[in-house]
């Protein structure tokens, strides 16, 4: 596969692993370098990626994503109570987790398409939050929420009153005050969290960047262009769809897991429907069926969240400070509506400008850009620019 | 599902056993209503294996709910599609194309956001792998065998100056060809047209027929749906004519041309 990978696949793969690696110090001058936001950015990343396989490739819009970030959360929560506090073993059984529950609900929402499919995906994502808020409170820990605790005094007291952790007893691992997710000894918070995360996310673009270039890629391309005319040249489109759900809720599962390492608790609100109509944000907000597109998207819808949410009167009247203070009071007094509190305002406006006159998210600003700057090649560009369109979201 | 499980019994066992010699699709007293309406009644037909066979018929004489019922996307009330000795109805699309029937639609179904050569290149690779293969590691762009061979078939449709224009920038007359491309790239043993020329100036469809006789010299079983008789008569080795949704005639275009009853149902004042 990786033979095959083209020039501009190469410069994109490894530009992205430049860009990623190097958030720490470009991200300062936005005040977005600390390590709760970069790991952020790289787990809501991950979930985009994983979203747009399914979304971007095929076209099937799911309402219900979340439902595998809680439960990968989950699983990876239980690995740390029951396993050890090792991170390997939670994200592999929040994969393992996540990717049998997509295939269960992949199997029976993929017999519909369009909107029932959407409603079937999200009535299944509202079903498992209801249930984690019910009946299985005694896995979900309800509304307190799933955490760690210091491992338990007996064997003969309940789960409980402490966690069991047989690998880390086995092996003596010592434990001293709150169990912090670690890999071999390694802790997973702060920026060691973030690049391991990092990590993650590399790993997760370069596999998305294989799919979306091998014949299973140009099949749910083809999915996504005409499903009717798949069927008539010999495909068996169903189990493609299926398959493309699981890889996709495989990420959205380690996604949920990353949650869970760098912040050990679990709640049921990661699997609402907000959560699940999040990432469709940042994958239309950056660019549905674009490599880079999502992973754009969940960085600025984050960024919004943390720093725009933050913001207050003060800032934006430091912000004004040089204009003439009439002037000042008016700008404060109607910026304000959009910070603060009033942050989802500004996402829902930076939504519908995009939606509107860039359906094709960040990536066609930019591609509209570059086409701009590429000076006067336009008269001829008509042609080349769908052929290459296509290519750049191939 | 084989022959001898053929659900209308016992006739058209014996008609696919000792009828018609060397055919290769077998039409076995279909019958398809909707909601009272007979699309299809009684149909009986045979096509002989290198033969083009033209479906003609005024409009709404059931000519695309035949080839519908035949390609598996209308089931039949009653009666059967045998095809090389396998029984198509109840199959699904995609099982049918795996078995090697191929078609072209009467508005052009292509993959609009593809470029010619991937267009192309799909129905390859679902010839070569079968109808599901998860290979998420096999580089599409590896394929240089299937490549080699999709841009040959787009240069036989004339479509090599397009190859890596994407689907929807292509007219409507090259839609169509590169529709024929998919499936030429197949190497179907039965190929269906509908209507291939619908909506062609007249330069186009000369262009289609030429490819068409080309295809035929190759030995492809084909059977075309058409309403533009020059089409017919330029390419069709044995006609049926449809009305009503019942055959009213079959046989050699020379026949047909001078059947009163074709005359009178189909061709009327135009007489061909």
């Amino acid at each position: 596969m990786i033979a095959t990978f083209s020039r501009s696949d190469w410069l994109l793969l490894i530009a992205f692993i430049v860009i990623v690696l190097t958030l720490p110090w470009t991200m300062q001058p936005i005040g977005a370098a600390y390590p709760d936001l970069l790991q952020k950015f790289a787990i809501y990343g991950i979930f985009a990626i994983g979203f747009n396989i399914l979304f971007g490739l095929t076209g099937y819009l799911s309402f219900g994503h979340a439902a595998f970030l809680g439960v990968g959360s989950y699983a990876a929560l239980w690995s740390f109570k029951l396993l050890t506090m090792n991170v390997l073993p939670a994200l592999a059984l929040s994969i393992a987790v996540a990717g049998v529950f997509a295939f269960l609900i992949g199997y029976v929402s993929l017999r519909r398409s369009g909107i029932y499919f959407a409603i079937l995906t999200l009535a299944f994502a509202q079903m498992s939050y209801n249930l984690a808020y019910s009946v299985l409170t005694p896995i979900t820990n309800g509304e307190t929420g799933l955490q760690v605790r210091a491992i338990r005094d007996s064997a003969a007291t309940s789960l409980r009153d402490g966690d069991v952790r047989v690998i880390d007893q086995f092996l003596g691992i010592p434990e001293i005050g709150v169990p912090i997710s670690n890999l071999f000894g390694m802790k997973m918070s702060g920026y060691s969290g973030f690049y391991f995360c990092a990590a993650l996310l590399i790993l997760g673009f370069f596999l998305a960047l294989c799919i979306s270039r091998s014949n299973f890629g140009m099949v749910l391309k083809a999915i996504k262009s005409n499903r009717n005319r798949l069927e008539y040249t010999g495909v068996n489109t169903r189990p493609y769809l299926i398959a493309a759900f699981v890889i996709s809720g495989m990420y959205a599962g380690l996604a949920g897991s990353l949650l869970s390492i760098t912040d050990p608790i679990a709640g049921a609100e990661r699997m609402q429907w907000t959560a699940s109509g999040e990432v469709v944000l940042m994958t239309i907000l950056g660019g549905a069926g674009t490599l880079v597109g999502p992973v754009l998207g969940a960085g600025v819808i984050k960024y919004a969240e943390q720093k725009v949410s933050s913001w207050n009167e003060g800032i934006l009247h430091n912000a004004v400070a040089l204009l003439p203070e009439p002037l000042q009071d008016l700008l404060v007094w109607f910026f304000s509506f959009f910070v603060g509190e009033g942050w989802h305002l500004t996402l829902g406006l930076m939504f519908m400008i995009i939606v509107i006159f860039l359906p094709g998210g960040l990536m066609e600003g930019f591609r509209r850009l570059r086409r701009a700057f590429s000076g006067g090649r336009s008269a001829d560009s008509a042609k080349t620019a769908t052929t290459s369109t296509v290519q750049e979201k191939s | 599902m084989a022959v001898a499980d053929i659900p209308t019994g016992e006739t058209s066992e014996r008609e696919f056993a000792s009828g018609v010699p060397d055919k290769v699709l077998h039409i076995d007293d279909v019958h398809k209503s909707f909601a009272g309406l007979h699309a299809l009644s009684n149909v009986d037909l045979d096509v002989r294996h290198g033969e083009t066979h033209a479906i003609i018929g005024p409009n709404g004489a059931g000519k695309s709910t035949l080839l519908n019922v035949c390609v598996g996307r209308l089931p039949p009330d009653r009666g059967a599609v045998i095809f090389d000795g396998h029984v198509l109805t109840g199959k699904t699309p995609h099982e049918i194309n795996q078995l090697g029937v191929a078609r072209v639609f009467q508005t052009p179904e292509v993959f609009l956001d593809l470029s010619v050569l991937q267009n192309v290149m799909v129905p390859a690779l679902s010839k070569r792998d079968g109808p599901f293969k998860l290979n998420p590691f096999a580089a599409f762009a590896g394929e240089t065998e299937i490549r080699d061979e999709a841009e040959a078939v787009i240069a036989s449709v004339g479509l090599a100056d397009h190859m890596r224009d994407t689907a929807s920038s292509l007219s409507r007359g090259d839609k169509r060809r590169l529709e024929l491309a998919m499936c030429l790239i197949q190497h179907p043993k039965l190929l269906l047209l509908d209507e291939p020329t619908a909506g062609m100036a007249r330069h186009d469809t000369n262009a289609t027929i030429d490819l068409l006789k080309r295809i035929k010299e190759g030995g492809m079983t084909k059977v075309i749906i058409e309403h533009d008789m020059h089409v017919v008569f330029s390419l069709a080795d044995r006609i049926t004519v449809l009305a009503g949704g019942r055959i009213i005639a079959q046989g050699r275009p020379e026949e047909i041309k001078n059947n009163p009853k074709v005359k009178e149902a189909y061709l009327g004042e135009e007489q061909v």
